[in-house]
């Protein structure tokens, strides 16, 4: 709930001391409502005061940061569906390093997954973290074992460690990346210091909502709130309820020691088991997923996944405006033009590989519009695509002066023609799923 | 700490569909399915009832699709040009729990062949398994009015699952279905309202509303899946909420869809960062199935048998939480 600047008057001093920048403590209140100022401008805040001012201002979900050189940042989200807005923050992907594996063999999977990046309609995507697991009570191989991550990757870590000392003296060697720490047991008043003292976030173990809620609100009363929950379960089809539970009650029942993000560590019973349960997790609210095991495939499936999922509804994706070859085209191909809205163009790029001939795509520049809406907005209009298709010089890379056009916008041909002497302009089929039968009836060239 | 579970109680439900007749109900199917029935977001348990679990079918054809991915064909290569062989494969090696067969060879571009030898291949179907049928015309009017009009004529009481009619073209094919007594996929591309103004087409020519199935049009991974994927979610809100023209069982094609895109298609050597072919369209499929299954999918039609069963598995293990949370 937020809280009115006559609320937040009541807490302050009441001295007008003007520490705060503010010449009155009303002033203050009333910049402070409007999320103009923060609490801790005033040196004489009570505790009181900055727990009530704290819990009101908190989003419903915490955002938490982990890594430094590059951060992996969850939470802040506000929705259960995708499409009632969108989901901010993507979740983490990473994977579980085991200090007791042989050491090249943990370097070669973590410069693997640090290296492995990929490209999907114009995101580089990319893994973000490593969990790394130390059971041993010997501290030596879990701080060798960081510092390979510190040398050879720019991700954040997880520590995942039962050996309080260890864990100590890998929390000093991995302070300056933002650590996350992995709570194996319940919230000890150790953990609350540790966190307290160093720049981390918990994450916190239960089998139970009751144990879980427990433990988030002995770490929120003790001023630990970089927090993400991990609720164990062995079904996947309780954890999806769980996942679900949870962020409701963060989101429509403000029930704070459920506001942050979910981690998961993901077991399975192959592969392929794996690649199920990470998507339906994935889709259903875990914010951190980490696979024991890496594969470019298993990665690549579910980087897609994420940014499916993860892109905004209101912001179609856009793929880059230019001319896209389609098989192994030649001057003497056809010219296929269509707008960049992505759907668009996987649509009629697959259809026209489908089919079996090469061609080029010219994509214009939509704004991620899809045809009609695009033709109706004004920017896919005759002289728009003329002005496009002068602009790349299409007229030195193909040999054709024949250009198919989408049956959608058959009335900008004759606009189109009279923008670009020397063209002629073929009226398409309507639906991408045509464009065979198109393709096999009509001379292109 | 006392935590109160938040549950959020519906006024809709989402109706219940027969697929298959038996003997007794003027069939030869072994059993029928049903498919539907949930009061409740998918898989929630805590707050609902999911009277029956979502269904795995499986695909033949009567003509090989082009460019068919190396990978499938390994499974397939001895039987893809025998349906009745390939549908036996899928429910006796791969656990189809249903057959699609996919009558694309009739399309008047892609073999033209004839309403009876699409005939002949859904008997020789039917034959060979007992499982429920799904039988899949094409987008071309005529030739699939036809088509499709004789298959139900042929199937007369098998209620099998007539795939499918949209809005330019759905009265011959909901005509056929209510004469032979079959049910009717209703498909519409990506839309809410357009599938609800067809599923109001349908129930205002009287068509059985306990015998419509909707197909959202599926989008597969990295295709357009976030637009399936919301559209569903929100059809299903929709349809709990109260809205019964909204308030159907969903039929998604992952293993078609992802069949035919690259992902499924290039090798290694092509791609590097894709990563191993093999794995990737096991993959691919799955993470496609398994969304869809959580945006409200009751009846899958995949191609991969690795798939078919991770995905089965998992809608076992996810149907067997019921006892708690």
């Amino acid at each position: 709930m937020a809280l009115s600047g006559l609320d937040i008057f009541k807490l302050l001093p009441k001295t007008n001391c003007g520490d705060c920048g503010v010449p009155t403590c009303m002033a203050f209140a009333m910049k402070l409502a409007q999320k103009k100022a923060e609490l801790n401008a005033c040196p004489h805040a009570s505790e009181e005061a900055k727990a009530k001012l704290g819990a009101a201002s908190e989003p419903p979900i915490r955002l938490i940061r982990i890594g430094k050189a590059r951060p992996l940042e969850v939470g802040n989200e506000t929705v259960m569906f995708r499409h009632e807005k969108t989901f901010f923050h993507q979740p983490g992907i990473g994977l579980q390093i085991r200090t007791s594996e042989d050491k090249a063999r943990i370097i070669t999977g973590i410069k693997k997954v640090e290296n492995y990046k990929v490209e999907r309609v114009g995101e580089e995507l990319r893994a973000d973290l490593f969990l790394i697991s130390h059971d041993a009570d010997d501290k030596d191989l879990l701080l060798k074992t960081i510092q390979m991550v510190k040398d050879n990757s720019s991700m954040g870590v997880i520590l995942d460690c039962p050996n309080k000392e260890a864990l100590k003296a890998g929390i000093e060697l991995a302070k300056e990346d933002r650590p996350a720490v992995l709570l194996r047991k319940e919230l000890a008043d150790e953990d609350i210091e540790l966190a307290k003292t160093h720049p981390i976030s918990l994450i916190l173990t239960a089998p139970s909502f009751d144990g879980l809620a427990s433990q988030a609100e002995k770490a929120r009363q003790a001023g630990v709130s970089d927090l993400l929950l991990n609720l164990t379960s062995n079904n996947a089809g309780h954890r999806l309820q769980n996942n679900t539970i949870i962020r409701r009650s963060a989101l429509r029942r403000s029930f704070k020691p459920f506001g942050y993000p979910l981690f998961t560590f993901i077991q399975a019973e192959d592969k392929f088991d794996l690649m199920a349960k990470a998507s339906a997790f994935l889709c259903k609210y875990d914010s951190v997923i980490v696979l024991p095991q890496f594969d470019e495939a298993m990665f690549y499936t579910l980087f897609t996944l994420r940014q499916n999922i993860y892109t905004d509804p209101q912001k179609p994706i856009q793929v880059d405006p230019k001319v896209y070859p389609i098989g192994d085209p030649t001057p003497e191909s056809p010219v296929f033009v269509t707008t960049n809205f992505s759907l668009t163009y996987f649509m009629v790029s697959g259809e026209i590989e489908n089919s079996g001939i090469s061609a080029h795509l010219v994509i214009c520049d939509t704004e991620g519009q899809s045809v009609l809406t695009a033709w109706a907005a004004g920017k896919f209009v005759g002289d728009k695509i003329a002005k496009f298709i002068k602009d790349i010089h299409l007229e030195q890379q193909v040999k054709t002066r024949k250009l198919v056009i989408p049956g959608f916008v058959s009335q900008i041909s004759g606009e189109l023609e009279e923008n670009l002497p020397g063209w002629e302009v073929i009226v398409g089929c309507q639906e991408a799923s045509d464009i065979s039968s198109f393709i096999k009836h009509v001379k292109l060239t | 700490m006392d935590f109160e579970i938040p549950k959020e109680k519906n006024t809709g439900r989402i109706i219940e569909v027969a697929l298959g007749a038996t003997a007794e109900q003027g069939g030869s199917r072994s059993q029928k399915i049903i498919i539907g029935g949930s009061n409740a977001l998918p898989f929630h348990f805590f707050e609902g009832e999911h009277p029956h679990r979502p269904v795995v079918a499986m695909e033949v054809f009567d003509k090989v699709p082009a460019k068919y991915p190396s990978t499938l064909m390994e499974y397939y290569r001895e039987v893809i040009e025998r349906p009745e062989e390939m549908a036996k494969k899928c429910v006796e090696d791969y656990g189809a729990e249903l057959i699609n067969v996919r009558l694309e060879g009739t399309h008047p571009e892609k073999g033209n062949r004839s309403a009876e030898e699409a005939a002949d291949v859904v008997k020789q179907v039917l034959e060979s398994v007992s499982v429920p049928l799904i039988i899949t015309g094409h987008s071309h009017f005529e030739k699939t009015n036809e088509v499709l009009k004789k298959v139900c004529e042929v199937t007369e009481g098998e209620n099998c699952l007539i795939n499918y009619a949209e809005t330019d073209n759905y009265k011959t094919i909901a005509a056929a279905c209510l004469a032979y007594n079959h049910t009717l996929v209703a498909q519409t591309p990506i839309d809410v309202n357009l599938a609800k103004q067809l599923n109001i087409l349908l129930t205002e020519m009287n068509f059985p509303p306990d015998k419509i199935v909707m197909d959202p049009l599926t989008g597969t991974l990295g295709y357009g899946l976030e637009y399936t994927y919301s559209i569903m979610e929100r059809i299903r809100v929709d349809g709990l909420a109260g809205d019964k023209m909204l308030a159907f069982p969903m039929l998604v094609t992952p293993g078609y869809e992802t069949a035919k895109v690259k992902e499924a298609r290039v090798t290694q050597e092509d791609y590097p960062e894709w990563g191993d072919q093999e794995l990737r369209n096991a993959y691919w499929e799955i993470a496609a199935a398994m969304s869809l299954l959580a945006a409200g999918a009751e009846l899958l039609i995949m191609d991969h048998p690795k798939a078919v069963e991770i995905i089965k598995k998992n809608i076992i293990e996810i149907c067997s939480s019921e006892d708690g949370v």
